[in-house]
């Protein structure tokens, strides 16, 4: 490869530009007016019900973004999440308390709030003692995060972000305090306990899809709308795929061995 | 039983964590400070040390690294660390309220460099790798010609899991009819691997668990 161009890598350019392409007419539509009805998300709908329990029972609302920093679109989507969450409690006036294990987060978690805060009218209820900063190290954060659900026993506990092995010791304490948990992560691995220790559970996708949901913003939403293009694509590319090599392999027929060599190169990683 | 004093500090400070399965304590709030303050501690003489003296002090001022290591060579000048050196100035003006809007820099510049980084490696790891794992013969024979049923179910149920998923995850379409079938489908995959990764990563956790018993019984107390 020379400079700013390698050939080697030309489906990749393809398939960024067919995403690009996808959402781009999906935010152009919704921009236009096209009517747009997103698919009830459960566990997007009852973070509301959570905030409102908290309120009604005059206890705070936990919110832990995950582990990782910002170089994690897992945490990155989080923070939109919070947004969403933070707005909730300045119109509700419920406290949020939000332990944080890395300062980069600390530091947007804090931006993002103080914006909730403004867009909901309620400036003054935004404090920077909300988020705090805990320990980088995992379990010393985990540890710190039991101790403050044990003693403050938040009503509503929000974990959405990438959790890894401390996952079920932060939800079972949130389960054992009798807080609503809805939780919110890509990681495969920890899903299967998030499911077993919290009411609620944004699955992988559906947790990248809760802030637009949760914003209501048409931006957003179109861009959900070109992404499910994107998934169609993807479908697409899987079934045709799958036909084209059988059909190859079965057939032995020289035009089908082209095109399956073709959409593998297509799909070349 | 030990005669070790770190074995014995070892084993408080666990009994005094896992006293918390009986409920919050004066023990576990003072192994909970403790290993918070060690941890962040621990983390920010790593983060000076690994991330800060390499990476800033040592590619400024090249002869510092004399003083960690005497006999080793002595780095070039590289002049262009200064850019990240005064984004994480710009974020210690957060103290200074008035100076406060400046620390909105590094971190625009991590969210944006995070994302524009990510599109390429996700779209390779998460987007095409997955299809291109998925795209295989649906037919499988054995070596003796006839058709292998096993590894050719299995093969189908892969691709018909990963599209039912894929169905699963989408949001602006409707909910009802063939779809809305598929995607039930889909969630019934999902459930199934959740429930095969549970039981694994349980098996896991035991063995995380008898580690710390053996420790206990073991090399503290003596008994096994």
């Amino acid at each position: 490869m020379t400079g700013w161009w390698d050939p080697a890598v030309w489906n990749l350019g393809v398939i960024i530009a067919a995403m690009a392409a996808a959402i781009l007419w999906g935010i152009h539509r919704a921009r236009r007016g096209s009517l747009l009805r997103v698919r009830r998300i459960a566990g997007v709908e009852a973070m509301a019900d959570a905030v409102g329990r908290a309120t009604e029972l005059g206890r705070p609302v936990l919110y832990v973004a995950g582990v990782t920093d910002l170089d994690d679109v897992q945490t990155i989507a989080s923070l939109g999440i919070l947004g969403a969450v933070g707005r909730q409690t300045a119109r509700h006036g419920c406290r949020l308390v939000m332990p944080t294990d890395r300062s980069l987060v600390l530091a947007a978690a804090r931006e993002v709030l103080r914006e909730s805060y403004t867009a909901a009218g309620r400036p003054d209820g935004y404090t920077p003692d909300m988020v705090t900063y805990i320990s980088d190290d995992q379990f010393g954060f985990a540890a710190r995060v039991d101790g403050i659900i044990a003693r403050d026993r938040p009503a509503a506990c929000f974990l959405q972000g990438a959790f890894y092995a401390e996952s079920l010791l932060v939800a079972e304490a949130g389960a054992q305090a009798g807080a609503v948990q809805v939780a919110g992560t890509a990681m495969s691995h920890q899903l299967p306990f998030l499911v077993a220790a919290c009411d609620h559970v944004l699955i992988g996708e559906e947790f990248f899809a809760a802030e637009a949901y949760l914003s209501g913003d048409r931006d957003k939403l179109g861009s959900l709308r070109g992404q499910d293009v994107v998934k169609d694509l993807a479908l697409g590319l899987v079934l045709i795929g799958a036909a084209l090599v059988t059909l190859a392999a079965a057939t032995g027929a020289g035009w089908l061995a082209v095109a399956r060599d073709g959409m593998l190169r297509l799909l070349q990683p | 039983m030990s005669s070790s004093l770190e074995v014995w500090i070892a084993a408080a400070l666990s009994l005094m964590v896992l006293s918390f399965l009986w409920r919050d304590n004066p023990a576990y709030k003072f192994a909970e400070h403790l290993f918070v303050g060690v941890s962040a501690g621990y983390w920010m003489v790593m983060g000076f040390w690994s991330t800060l003296w390499p990476n800033a002090v040592v590619k400024l001022v090249p002869s510092a690294a004399r003083l960690t290591e005497p006999a080793g060579p002595v780095p070039a000048r590289e002049p262009l660390v200064l850019v990240p050196l005064v984004l994480g100035i710009l974020m210690l003006l957060r103290l200074w309220p008035r100076l406060s809007w400046l620390a909105r820099w590094p971190t625009a510049f991590a969210v944006g460099t995070t994302l524009g980084y990510n599109l390429v490696r996700y779209v390779r790891s998460d987007f095409l790798a997955q299809i291109h794992a998925t795209v295989a013969p649906g037919l499988l024979v054995t070596s003796g010609g006839a058709v292998n049923w096993v590894a050719t179910c299995n093969q189908w149920l892969i691709v018909a899991g990963t599209a039912s998923g894929v169905v699963y995850f989408t949001y602006t379409r409707g909910g009802a009819g063939l779809r809305g079938g598929v995607a039930r489908g889909g969630l019934v995959v999902l459930m199934v691997a959740f429930g095969a990764s549970f039981a694994y990563a349980v098996m896991a956790r035991v063995a995380v668990l008898v580690g710390r018993l053996q420790f206990l019984l073991g090399d503290w107390l003596g008994l096994v």
